[in-house]
């Protein structure tokens, strides 16, 4: 390892080819790393899903799947969506001001296109847990009197409303996310696919 | 025979070997129970491996087949069941063997001058085995199985920038799936047969070069007889070989009990609701790792908001202040004060989630600084102070209370167990240079003590 006695012309090809050899190792890994990424199939299979929302009453939630995720569709209740208005004290992001949650068309007071049908990605914004659903308010949730009905996960603790808006001081940073999606008709919904800005 | 030896010996260094490392490499006389646990995480190693490589013939790495494959190991294979329980309750043992490994480095200061690195070369071998565990774990396919992988490789969802495209890489697909599964399969045989033996050996290569610590804390190789061997040691051949097969039937006998008479150990070895094929539309009513993962856990679930602004503002700024007035080169005390600062910046400015992340990850990494966050002379607790005891003892208390309330909801008393633990469990390693530049030591003998 001694450099002392080295030929200075042999020291600048030593460095040379060692520079030369670290570049052709990372040009030699490139391809094993990228092999581990999302593969064409992977990315081919997000497509999108239609849903007859015709036959959920009012207050039922309907789970489906979308891009190996669970997709909420609530049918919301004239009472649920008073709730909404009323809550706002215990969120964090009552306006939904953090744009990549929703779709522009949900960044509403509702987070929906229509304020009846709220369509929501059924995975905690903390660390991925699907939250499971406690629609009823008040004592009888389990979650306390001042509960107004929504989402609780219980990986980590952390709570939603019924528009999804995450609650103050829990896990989840951000609100749940609403996916893409828009309506065919007034009892069929494809999710996945955007709705014309400005249609709803 | 003999002949047959020194033919070898010309070719290869056999009695060389044999001689450096057990017949003439000198232990010192005074192990304790202690010193059981690390010829004994070798033999769990060697009986994970073999069993995994026997499972491995018949299980399926495949969404479809996974569950299934491994409910066939249990039911038509031909002895399945008991090296899949071998398999199951050895990594729960493994952890336990560990951790007691662990804890005797902590009681007699194995990590100080000069075995650093044989600790640090410990700590790598305690992730790499973290890492194969979480992996082996998802392989059952069950519902825990699925949504706890979800968890984990979503922390690193946290991460700023990167994080995102970093879970999709690891993942292999945009949710945990088929890629996810097939990927962990090969690096659960890769890692341990492969990589953790490798460790495994420059762990034990390191130890040789400078010697085995003891209860005294005492370095043997100081006093030497007029041959050169150490006065206070003895050959690791035949006295620990032997020692050490007492170690190993003991422990037969008390896995042995586990692995007939209760494998899953009440939910603790293997979790009920692993036993569910994974669902992804159905998260279990409670996702908790296995007891050996959930002290860092109860970690990443205690950092709030709250626990962020009220609790860990005012610890960062104590500790800053604390090292600002200790150190003395100029250079440092400006650094001290901009990393202070500049982390007191992101607890007010980054989210909490990011935090639990860092704080989850730190609470592994402190543990490489150990031999320098211990500024005590003295190695062995035998001759410490009350400080490092009722330190020691505190951490203990508030490692097992942080696994504990990790099996549990957070909520309510768990929570804040699990916050008031988390910053026990910081304070040891963070406080340590001032408490044991301060605590009060006795005299160590000059040659180990022997009863």
């Amino acid at each position: 390892m001694s450099e002392e006695g080295m030929n200075p012309r042999r020291r600048r090809l030593l460095v040379i080819t060692s520079g030369l050899g670290v570049v052709g190792t990372a040009f030699a890994i490139t391809p094993f790393v990228m092999s581990m990424l999302p593969s064409a199939r992977a990315k081919a299979a997000g497509a999108p899903v239609e849903v007859d929302i015709s036959k959920i009453e009012p207050g039922q939630l309907l789970t489906v799947e979308w891009r190996g995720k669970p997709v909420w569709i609530l049918r919301r209740t004239p009472a649920m969506l008073d709730e909404l208005k009323k809550d706002e004290n215990l969120l964090a992001d009552p306006n939904s001001t953090v744009a990549s949650q929703q779709p522009k068309y949900a960044q509403n007071l509702t987070r929906s296109i229509k304020p009846e049908y709220l369509v929501l990605v059924g995975i905690c914004t903390h660390l991925g847990c699907s939250p499971s659903p406690h629609l009823v308010a008040g004592v009888a949730s389990g979650l306390g009197g001042d509960w107004p009905g929504g989402f609780f996960c219980p990986c980590h603790g952390s709570k939603f409303d019924l528009a999804g808006r995450v609650f103050k001081n829990v896990p989840a940073p951000t609100n749940l996310v609403v996916p893409p999606y828009k309506y065919l008709s007034d009892t069929r919904i494809i999710i996945g696919v955007d709705q014309k800005e400005g249609a709803a | 025979m003999q002949k047959l030896l020194a033919w070898i010996d010309d070719r290869f260094p056999l009695t060389k070997v044999w001689e450096e490392h057990l017949s003439k490499y000198y232990a010192p006389k005074n192990f304790n129970f202690w010193y059981y646990f690390g010829s004994l995480a070798m033999l769990v190693l060697v009986m994970q491996i073999l069993t995994g490589l026997f499972l491995a013939m018949h299980y399926k790495p495949d969404t479809v087949l996974a569950f299934a494959s491994v409910e066939y190991i249990m039911r038509d294979v031909d002895w399945g069941w008991l090296l899949r329980y071998l398999h199951s309750t050895g990594a729960s043992f493994f952890f336990i063997v560990v951790y007691f490994h662990m804890f005797r480095g902590l009681l007699y200061g194995s990590y100080h001058k000069p075995r650093e690195l044989i600790w640090i070369i410990g700590v790598v071998i305690f992730i790499a085995l973290m890492a194969t565990a979480f992996m082996g774990y998802l392989l059952p396919w069950g519902n825990m199985s699925y949504w706890g992988a979800q968890v984990i490789i979503s922390l690193f969802d946290a991460i700023p920038w990167i994080g995102p495209g970093l879970a999709e890489w690891i993942r292999g697909d945009f949710v945990i799936a088929d890629a996810t599964l097939n990927r962990f399969f090969a690096l659960h045989f890769f890692v341990p047969t492969l990589i953790l033996p490798a460790l495994v050996f420059v762990h034990i290569v390191a130890l040789h070069k400078v010697g085995s610590n003891n209860p005294d804390g005492v370095e043997i190789k100081k006093k030497k007889d007029a041959e050169g061997r150490s006065l206070d040691g003895i050959p690791f051949h035949p006295y620990y070989t032997v020692k050490d097969v007492v170690g190993v039937v003991v422990f037969l006998m008390i896995f042995s009990a586990v692995v007939f008479f209760g494998p899953e150990l009440g939910g603790w070895f293997l979790e009920h609701d692993n036993f569910i094929p994974a669902n992804v539309l159905q998260t279990p009513p409670e996702i908790k790792p296995l007891w050996y993962f959930t002290p860092f856990y109860s970690i990443l679930r205690a950092t709030t908001s709250d626990m962020v602004t009220w609790v860990l503002t005012p610890f960062i700024a104590v500790l800053g202040l604390l090292t600002l007035v200790s150190v003395r080169n100029f250079l440092t005390k400006a650094a001290v004060l901009v990393i202070s600062i500049a982390i007191l910046a992101g607890f007010f400015t980054l989210e909490a989630k990011l935090w639990g992340v860092v704080l989850m990850a730190l609470s592994l990494m402190l543990f490489f600084f150990l031999p320098w966050l211990d500024r005590s002379t003295v190695k062995s607790i035998r001759y410490r102070g009350w400080m490092f005891k009722l330190a020691l003892a505190v951490f203990v208390v508030s490692f097992i209370a942080l696994g504990y309330v990790g099996t549990k909801p957070a909520s309510g008393l768990y929570k804040l167990i699990a916050q008031v633990g988390t910053i026990l469990y910081f304070a040891f390693f963070l406080f340590m240079p001032w408490y044991t530049t301060y605590d009060k030591t006795k005299p160590v003998p000059e040659r180990v003590t022997w009863k």
